[in-house]
């Protein structure tokens, strides 16, 4: 195929097409891992939904990563079944005691994006796995577990323990999504600009 | 198409949505408080009646709320154990009152209806939020979905093909980089339609 | 009939600001051209840097030196009149549906372009009747059948009744049956028409037929003259 350059001057809307485009195929990805179904161990499905986010920020950046997983919550949000198992709906984001995870992968794919654009563009393997550690697990659970505590009233440190069952299969997300990044950011460069801000100029 | 509504005529289905998102709150909130069993009770068959008014199937229903039933069943032990089981009892049924009345709401609610309702509340905001593009950008997700999809499968056809099984890393890489390819060809289809103009 | 000037024309690909781009391929080198016939045509082989050329017309890609003017508007520094003035259907008709249902996918062409929502659902119906796709008004875009899918998209297109139309091998992935039904429909157009094909017989009632090799233009005739010199190049 015919590949496109886009000129830099048409970039004076903040997203130009191309990025809404990716975006949007991304928050489409992390909805079509969810229709894979949901291996339910324990109080919270254990999903391949997760590593769409964890891949999200890892391969789009702070920025557009973020913005699809907000595009993907928006849409279930709105009603449409596409958390795993086929959930969705305003329930899902307020009483659900799985709620918090929710807006814990907002904050998850922020924090891998904004510490692999650091990273980039050597993605060096150990750096990478703990960048995304600290938001796959660590964001999105900062935010999961007081609120999975809240609903189902229980005390803090009970719902942590809860959430210990999750960390292997979580873990097991951190290291794929860290390979894949790896891989396709060799595959496809130019992804995430290297450090925000300071490289939207060099671009040019 | 792939929401949850389920389709009726229901004065359940009629209410405008705004009011049916306001009442929702409202019932979410009062029901959070109940520290009387006999009034959680009362709630409970406002809701079942809700759901017979509506006339939403059961299966439909079961779906939604199932995956907390799951939940309850962990924590309502541990909560007897720390509170007893007139708390831990209480928990969980102000937790299934509320679930049953967000998924009412789902569950009688169009999506465009649901994107219309918040359109409108976004309103007020639209000298910081650019409305339009946030609407294009839901649709284009819809379109992309189906898209992807068929991505997902034709990796994993290739792979079926090759009589490889293959790891999660060697599906999801192909997967992505394809899924990338596709979000250039859309952009470029995007901008020839005049998106960036 | 509309005007496209190019004028010494180059375009490479630099390698940091392409991601996507495969090498030296589909570069271009000084090219000048003059196109107002009615019907064009341009053949040559993958990478020869034709999708390139035709990307040019409306602005998908720059040139990295000279210029490219659409009845004297420079796509450049016009791009959004030039956009407007041309419409541009793509290989891969599954890309180019940028919406979910086939009504909303022709409605979408027609936005923020100043029209009541009465006039876009008017333009829109009448526009699905002329391609047959009223039946399918409300069916989501990925239930259609390939050569559905191209006619969308050429609906998506001519709704907003351009000036030009441009096609980037628009029949390579379809059927036998499909390519000649999009054939026909393009043959039917009243629009000026730039195609770009490997499928050499929808041009022999063309007015011009221009050849791209490594970048340049190797002939440039009415099409049994330039057809001819292409057949030999291929053996």
């Amino acid at each position: 195929m015919t590949d496109t350059i886009r000129s830099r001057s048409s970039t004076r809307r903040t997203l130009p097409a191309r990025d809404l485009a990716q975006i949007a195929v991304f928050a489409a990805l992390i909805a079509a891992l969810g229709l894979a179904g949901p291996l339910n161990i324990g109080p919270v499905p254990i999903t391949l939904q997760t590593l769409g986010v964890m891949l999200a920020g890892a391969i789009l950046g702070p920025r557009k990563g973020t913005l699809a997983v907000l595009l993907f919550l928006v849409l279930t949000l709105f009603g449409l079944p596409l958390l795993a198992g086929g959930r969705g709906g305003i329930g899902a984001f307020t009483v659900s005691p799985a709620a918090g995870y929710l807006y814990g992968w907002l904050l998850g794919a922020f924090v891998i994006g904004y510490l692999t654009a650091r990273l980039m563009p050597k993605y060096p393997f150990w750096l990478a796995l703990g960048a995304t550690i600290l938001g796959g697990i660590g964001a999105v659970y900062l935010i999961g577990i007081p609120v999975m505590a809240w609903n189902l009233g229980l005390p803090l440190w009970t719902a942590a323990g809860l959430n210990l069952a999750f960390i292997p299969g979580d873990l097991i997300k951190v290291v794929v999504t860290v390979f894949v990044a790896a891989q396709v950011h060799r595959a496809y460069p130019g992804l995430i600009s290297r450090i925000p801000r300071r490289s939207a100029v060099t671009a040019e | 198409m792939i929401g949850l509504y389920s389709p009726g005529t229901s004065l359940v289905h009629r209410a405008p949505t705004l009011l049916k998102l306001l009442l929702l709150s409202l019932g979410v909130a009062v029901v959070t408080v109940l520290g009387d069993p006999r009034q959680l009770a009362v709630a409970l068959i406002v809701v079942v009646a809700l759901f017979i008014v509506a006339g939403v199937p059961l299966k439909a229903s079961v779906r939604q709320i199932a995956p907390v039933l799951w939940m309850l069943l962990l924590a309502v032990p541990v909560q007897a154990l720390l509170a007893g089981w007139l708390v831990a009892g209480l928990m969980a049924g102000r937790l299934l009152v509320a679930v049953a009345l967000a998924a009412l709401f789902t569950l009688t609610t169009t999506v465009t209806a649901v994107l219309e309702a918040f359109d409108r509340l976004l309103r007020p905001f639209r000298r910081w939020i650019d409305t339009e593009r946030v609407g294009l950008l839901v649709a284009l997700t819809i379109r992309c979905i189906p898209l992807v999809a068929e991505i997902v499968r034709e990796v994993l056809e290739a792979r079926t093909a090759r009589g490889t099984r293959g790891t999660l890393r060697a599906l999801a890489v192909p997967v992505i980089v394809r899924s990338l390819y596709a979000a250039d060809a859309l952009g470029e289809a995007l901008a020839a339609r005049g998106v960036d103009d | 009939m509309s005007s496209i000037t190019f004028d010494r024309v180059s375009h490479r690909f630099e390698g940091a600001a392409s991601p996507s781009s495969p090498a030296p391929q589909n570069t271009l080198r000084d090219i000048s051209l003059t196109l107002t016939e009615s019907r064009i045509g341009i053949v040559g082989a993958n990478g020869s840097g034709k999708s390139t050329l035709v990307r040019m017309i409306n602005g998908l890609v720059m040139p990295s030196a000279g210029t490219v003017t659409v009845d004297g508007l420079s796509v450049k520094k016009q791009a959004r009149e030039v956009r407007r003035r041309v419409g541009f259907i793509f290989t891969n008709p599954d890309n180019q549906i940028v919406m979910p249902t086939v009504q909303e996918d022709v409605a979408f062409t027609l936005r923020r372009r100043g029209l009541s929502a009465a006039e876009i659902a008017e333009r829109t119906a009448i526009t699905l009747d002329r391609f047959g796709l009223t039946a399918l008004a409300d069916r989501p875009a990925h239930r259609l059948s390939g050569g559905q899918k191209q006619l969308l998209a050429l609906a998506a297109v001519l709704v907003a009744e351009p000036a030009i139309v441009v096609a980037d091998e628009p029949t390579t992935l379809l059927d036998a049956r499909n390519t000649r039904r999009i054939q026909e429909l393009l043959r039917t157009l009243s629009q000026q028409l730039i195609v770009v094909t490997h499928q050499l017989d929808l041009l022999d009632d063309f007015d011009r037929v221009i050849v791209i090799e490594d970048g340049q233009v190797v002939a440039d005739d009415r099409p049994a003259v330039a057809l001819g010199a292409y057949r030999a190049l291929l053996s």
